[in-house]
């Protein structure tokens, strides 16, 4: 054999020896992923619904790969392309971490979270309603999420936190919920304003270490877990998992939520009856370097 | 022996090369298959798949057309072109290169005894160039220019409009104005056949024999204003469109005025299991001139008066049996004036005499007996989606005269039959470009309509070919 030859034959054991663990890596996960596939967690229930995750083998090729991938974990061809914090990355369905849950900041959300999230989509990503589904394959992409990680083989969702019925809307109510947005620190991410321009919103990563902008209430766009007073008190109350938003339930009682939601609202460029009181109270954005009020 | 044995050994190299070649081929075909195809200017936009919006491109699924009606925006605050890389330019081309062969019956020929002769012809072709580009110029604020040539490259505009989405908010409001593509459930735009007859709907262009009324053809895109509005999820979708009587053409060519209005209604249904299907109906109603100045004999453009009626409805159903098999049914129930039965309408294009259209200038009456042309036709379109990648489809289309515009006209005059099946694979599918294997048979028969009085046509076409869009 001459050197030539020689060097090449050990060029290409080094390579392939290099290269073997990745692919044993990549074929040990989805050899995994199937296997899970034929679990009770690879299946969903919403209300009357059970989904199953083969049945969602053809729609998620269709529909869900070119960004959150084949393996789930969010690496489509698209995802590449995504320039955060402009766009949300796709999500990791292999670390079964959500934003959008009904369940305390760390557990693994109901199926209804998931089933809700894909109908309604997730603004200010490249995520759509995907409300043209049928009911039916909507459970199914559920169950097939679920296939992707560990967690759901051994974890339970959490219990999905009680929101107490909203109370009426109240002049001295959206001042309590200004006083909440100051103690809470909201501000520093959100702004004093809520344009998502505070001190620290420059700074913020998502557990990707990827730059993630703050929620601008001025700009008036769909909150990203949902529309209503009850969804905003939720995503504060339970926290945007994977991002910098934190849940506040420790900090907030939940009479404060309802405070806070009103006050919030005050922010948004919406003719609401929030806005109407808040008017006449002639609100002031805080000032945080403010001396404490004297007792 | 030793020669034999050389030989032999030959021959099985050549063999082995043949199998190694045919394995790498295949190889490279799967290797470089992915998953499936849209107009790429959208795809690029959203980094979607063409199978997001398209059941085949481009045939629209349920999301596409939720895409389309809330004007080519997936609805996720990041839909103005400000969002966009400035780089990103929304422009497609399609043109596909094809294989065809067709035989037509009851060609007029001098040279054969009957006056007719049958005439077969293949070769390579071209389609022509679509120049598809649109998107968005604002959030609810939207166009779509689609420039597109014939295979000689003579360039028309196929489509011209802007529109104006979610006006006040709400998804009800939605307006378009310029030259654009009736709101047909079924659109002939976005069909998967190709063929000469099979790539139309004959059901969106009918014209009974001897009929003048060209205003009629559902299927041609139509200058006009729209309004659509749509429930959230679309699944209930209505429209009305008040379009010029000129089939699209530009210039104010025909009446003086005349006007149609086209009309849909639909709402979808979830199946569960089965997937959600849709039903709704359909209906054109206008009027277009029967009377023209001439000047040398010549239909004066634009001159056009006595306007006469004619109508154009009917049902349509999308129907889905879970994520692979599925069928579209559209019936249509037709009807003209008794003028345009008679021959009178677009003297413009074609004021020779001998023609089937005629001047109605100083004519008062119709021949005794006269009577609106009606007739009555259906098309089924299944199906198999074997994967997003990969379409098996069928096309069934019948139209029977239900009643002749002159009384003692063979019953069957003008009736169509036509069958079509192809398939179409995409063998990659990125948010990049579009690429299908294309392959189609169509069959025509029409009643009565040959070169020698009494004879049927009919004609057959085999189409192979890339269809592919970047």
């Amino acid at each position: 054999m001459n050197s030539r030859l020689l060097r090449l034959t050990n060029a290409a054991v080094i390579v392939g020896f290099l290269a073997l663990p990745a692919l044993v890596q990549a074929q040990i996960s989805e050899y995994q992923e199937k296997q899970w596939l034929d679990t009770p967690a690879a299946t969903s229930h919403i209300g009357n619904l059970t989904g199953n995750a083969h049945a969602a083998t053809e729609p998620y090729r269709r529909y869900c790969t070119v960004c959150h991938g084949e393996l789930g974990d969010g690496n489509g061809e698209s995802a590449y392309w995504f320039d955060t914090p402009l766009f949300f990355k796709p999500r990791d369905f292999t670390t079964a971490v959500f934003k959008c849950r009904s369940t305390p900041t760390g557990t693994l959300p109901t199926d209804e979270d998931i089933y809700d999230s894909i109908g309604r989509g997730l603004d200010r990503s490249n995520m759509p309603p995907w409300n043209t589904f049928s009911a039916q394959m909507r459970a199914d992409l559920v169950a097939w999420i679920k296939h992707y990680s560990p967690r759901w083989q051994t974890e339970k969702p959490g219990e999905p936190i009680v929101i107490p019925p909203e109370p009426e809307v109240t002049a001295e109510r959206i001042k309590a919920g200004q006083d909440v947005f100051n103690r809470v620190q909201c501000w520093k991410c959100h702004g004093v304003e809520g344009r998502g321009n505070g001190p620290s919103a420059s700074t913020l990563q998502d557990d990707q270490g990827r730059p993630i902008l703050p929620y601008n209430f001025a700009e008036g766009g769909r909150f990203k877990c949902g529309t209503s007073d009850a969804d905003l008190y939720k995503i504060f109350m339970t926290g945007l998992d994977g991002t910098p938003m934190p849940s506040f339930s420790d900090n907030i009682k939940p009479e404060e939520a309802w405070d806070l939601v009103f006050f919030l609202r005050t922010l948004q460029p919406f003719h609401t009856k929030a806005k109407e009181l808040a008017k006449g109270l002639n609100l002031k954005p805080i000032n945080p370097n403010a001396p404490p009020p004297s007792q | 022996m030793r020669m034999w044995a050389q030989s032999h050994l030959c021959q099985k190299q050549r063999m082995f090369s043949l199998l190694a070649a045919a394995f790498a081929l295949a190889f490279l075909i799967i290797g470089t298959s992915q998953s499936a195809s849209a107009i790429p200017a959208f795809a690029r936009k959203y980094g979607l798949r063409c199978s997001a919006c398209h059941e085949s491109w481009p045939m629209l699924n349920f999301f596409g057309q939720k895409f389309k009606d809330n004007g080519y925006q997936l609805m996720n605050d990041r839909d103005a072109p400000i969002w966009q890389n400035p780089g990103y330019w929304p422009v497609t081309f399609r043109i596909i290169p094809i294989w065809h062969r067709v035989s037509t019956a009851q060609v007029a020929t001098d040279q054969s005894a009957t006056g007719e002769q049958k005439i077969t012809q293949s070769g390579f072709d071209l389609s022509g160039l679509d120049f598809h580009t649109g998107g968005t110029l604002d959030k609810n604020i939207s166009f779509y220019v689609l420039p597109s040539s014939d295979a000689t490259a003579s360039f028309h505009f196929e489509t011209v409009m802007a529109r104006l989405d979610n006006i006040g908010g709400s998804s009800w409001f939605n307006i378009k104005l310029g030259k654009f593509e009736l709101d047909n459930l079924l659109s002939e735009k976005r069909i998967l056949t190709l063929t000469g007859n099979g790539g139309v709907y004959q059901l969106y262009h009918f014209i009974p024999q001897g009929d003048g009324n060209i205003w009629g053809q559902m299927g041609d895109n139509q200058l006009g204003l729209e309004w659509l509005g749509h429930s959230a999820n679309d699944r209930t979708r209505v429209s009305a469109a008040l379009l010029s009587s000129n089939d699209g053409q530009v210039g104010l060519p025909y009446g003086a005025e005349s006007y149609s209005g086209f009309f849909t209604a639909s709402q979808a249904f979830d199946f569960g299991k089965l997937g959600v299907s849709r039903f709704g109906a359909y209906a054109m109603v206008g009027e277009a001139p029967t009377i023209w100045l001439t000047s040398g004999g010549v239909g004066i453009p634009g001159s056009g008066t006595g306007n006469k009626g004619f109508s154009r409805e009917g049902f349509v159903g999308q129907i889905y049996f879970g994520e692979h098999a599925d069928v579209t049914v559209v019936t249509q129930h037709g009807e003209d004036s008794a003028w345009f039965g008679q021959g009178y309408g677009d003297f413009v294009d074609n004021p020779v005499a001998g023609t089937n259209f005629l001047n109605g200038y100083g004519v008062t009456s119709l021949p005794a007996g006269s009577r609106n042309p009606t007739w009555n036709g259906v098309l089924v379109e299944p199906h198999y989606v074997i994967s997003p990648q990969a379409i098996i489809l069928a096309r069934w289309e019948t139209i029977r005269m239900s009643q002749q515009s002159t009384p003692g006209t063979a019953s069957n005059l003008g009736n169509i039959s036509t069958y079509t099946v192809g398939a179409r694979f995409n063998p990659f599918m990125t948010p990049r470009a579009g690429f299908a294997y294309h392959a189609e048979y169509n069959w025509l028969h029409q009643d009565g309509t040959g070169v020698v009085p009494g004879t049927n046509i009919n004609t057959s076409e085999l189409l192979a070919g890339f269809d592919f869009d970047f």
